[in-house]
């Protein structure tokens, strides 16, 4: 790994942090997803967010990448005092987008899109290309990949645009446990360059592993945030524990206290 | 069976021998639904691409429309190119009707909606895949677009050659607005229904051998095309 830390260990500049999500909810077809979350990003670490599926994981990640716009509630850049703050930003979706295309154009589109100068995108892809394995696959169609080498590519082509803040939505999904533990490497040296990561995960391993702090969501809400060793070695919510005890989150659970004002 | 084994033979001999009132019918024919194909395209990629990733209101009712054409009776269509481009029509003045152009226009208006909508659909299936990356890479409006139109250049190549496929074998249209003047607008479909009911049995049948030859090799190219782009990028 010491290699791509090489090309990783640029240190990011704070453009756009802290990230504030205030009372944010979304609704979509008379359905609330999201409901009234509060919460604050800021520079350095991995913030993970975990719950059980339908949560509203994705969703959140979504808004607070500004791809989905909330009902209610703003999502504030409050470091940011441009016009456009995408361009520090990169997501990596869970079903990664691959376009029809070798692996090195897959690399080379968001730049262009970017208007990053050629000689800076080559060199830049190039790096890229040997540090993350993908080297061998540079002239390969990226449809034809593995599951695994996708999501290697989808994460090289966020961390290409050198973002401030990286969203991750379930990066190792459908990985076995040494494509895991490459991706994880990857991820740590992104964070040591100083980049932001939000992402969410299924794997609560992972969320140890990885984690600065915890958030955890269930059913649409922001149910605790605690540091990861603090989350997983005392959480404060009953939900939370039996997430962590692996026990279904049966709403009607009698011996499960909900936090006040939930419905 | 003997008349059609001497025909046979009379229509090979016509087309090995390169005939040059043959070659004349084939080259007007390719030249006329090339040009309408090449116009159809130029309106149709950016329509089919508009109604398939920019929403606005009646956009269905567009995307209806434009299937509801593909049906259109081509003889329909040149009853109106006439009505439109004859002397008393709007367009009269323009002495277009029983010319090469007469019979673009309508081969245009036939095959248009046929481009727009299959490359509406090729777009919008590659849209929906890409449009969560676009909006996080934040890229505008027309390299989207580029985007859209570079994946998809295979499938729509394809729906050009559909066209091309329809225009070539279309009769109806272009008999009523170009008239099947001989060296004219005589194409390789009307003058096969003329030399038919003419008895010169070996001209239209090389000809209807040289329409079929060119819907094998039309079809072959969607089928290769779509078959390497499969293996190569899906």
């Amino acid at each position: 790994m010491s290699e791509l830390e090489t090309n990783i260990g640029r240190k990011q500049e704070n453009k756009i942090l802290p990230l504030a999500i205030k009372e944010v909810s979304l609704e979509i077809s008379g359905r609330r997803f999201i409901k009234d979350i509060s919460t604050e990003f800021s520079r350095g670490g991995v913030s993970v967010i975990i719950g059980p599926n339908g949560a509203g994981k994705s969703l959140f990640l979504k808004l607070c990448h500004g791809i989905i716009t909330p009902t209610s509630g703003e999502v504030v850049w409050e470091g940011f005092r441009g016009r456009d703050c995408k361009k520090y930003q990169a997501m990596m979706f869970q079903r990664p987008t691959i376009l029809r295309r070798s692996v090195i154009e897959n690399l080379l589109h968001p730049l262009k899109c970017r208007k990053v100068m050629k000689s800076d995108r080559e060199l830049r892809v190039r790096e890229l290309l040997d540090q993350t394995g993908l080297s061998r696959l540079a002239r390969v169609s990226a449809r034809k990949l593995s599951v695994g080498e996708q999501q290697r590519l989808a994460l090289a082509r966020a961390w290409l645009l050198r973002p401030e803040v990286l969203f991750l939505d379930e990066p190792s999904a459908s990985l076995d446990p040494s494509g895991t533990y490459a991706l994880e490497g990857i991820i740590h040296a992104i964070e040591k360059a100083g980049t932001k990561v939000i992402m969410t995960t299924q794997d609560l391993g992972q969320a140890k592993r990885l984690g600065r702090d915890i958030l955890f969501l269930y059913r649409g809400r922001l149910l605790e945030r605690a540091t990861a060793r603090k989350f997983f070695d005392s959480p404060e919510n009953d939900l939370a524990q039996a997430f962590l005890k692996g026990e279904l989150l049966w709403w009607n659970r009698k011996d499960l206290t909900p936090p006040r004002g939930f419905n | 069976m003997n008349d059609f084994m001497e025909a046979f033979a009379a229509a090979f001999a016509l087309i090995v021998g390169l005939d040059e009132y043959l070659i004349e019918i084939i080259v007007l024919s390719l030249s006329v639904s090339a040009i309408a194909v090449f116009i159809a395209g130029v309106l149709g990629l950016p329509l089919g691409t508009v109604l398939a990733t920019v929403q606005f209101p009646g956009r269905t009712a567009f995307v209806v429309f434009f299937n509801s054409l593909m049906g259109l009776p081509p003889v329909v269509v040149g009853l109106v190119v006439y009505l439109l481009l004859s002397r008393s029509g709007p367009f009269g003045t323009l002495g277009l009707l029983f010319s090469p152009t007469s019979m673009i226009i309508a081969q245009v208006i036939l095959i248009l909606p046929i481009m727009v909508a299959l490359i509406r659909q090729v777009m919008d299936e590659i849209w929906r895949e890409y449009a969560e990356y676009f909006n996080s890479i934040g890229s505008t409006g027309w390299q989207n677009t580029k985007t859209l139109l570079w994946d998809g250049r295979f499938k729509v190549t394809t729906a050009v050659l559909a066209g091309f496929g329809r225009a070539s074998a279309e009769v109806g249209a272009v008999m009523i607005v170009g008239g099947n003047i001989d060296h004219v607008t005589r194409v390789m479909t009307t003058a096969i229904a003329l030399e038919t009911s003419k008895g010169n049995l070996a001209l239209a049948l090389g000809l209807g051998i040289i329409l079929l030859i060119l819907a094998v090799i039309i079809n072959i190219c969607v089928f290769a095309i779509n078959d390497w782009a499969e293996s190569h990028y899906e």
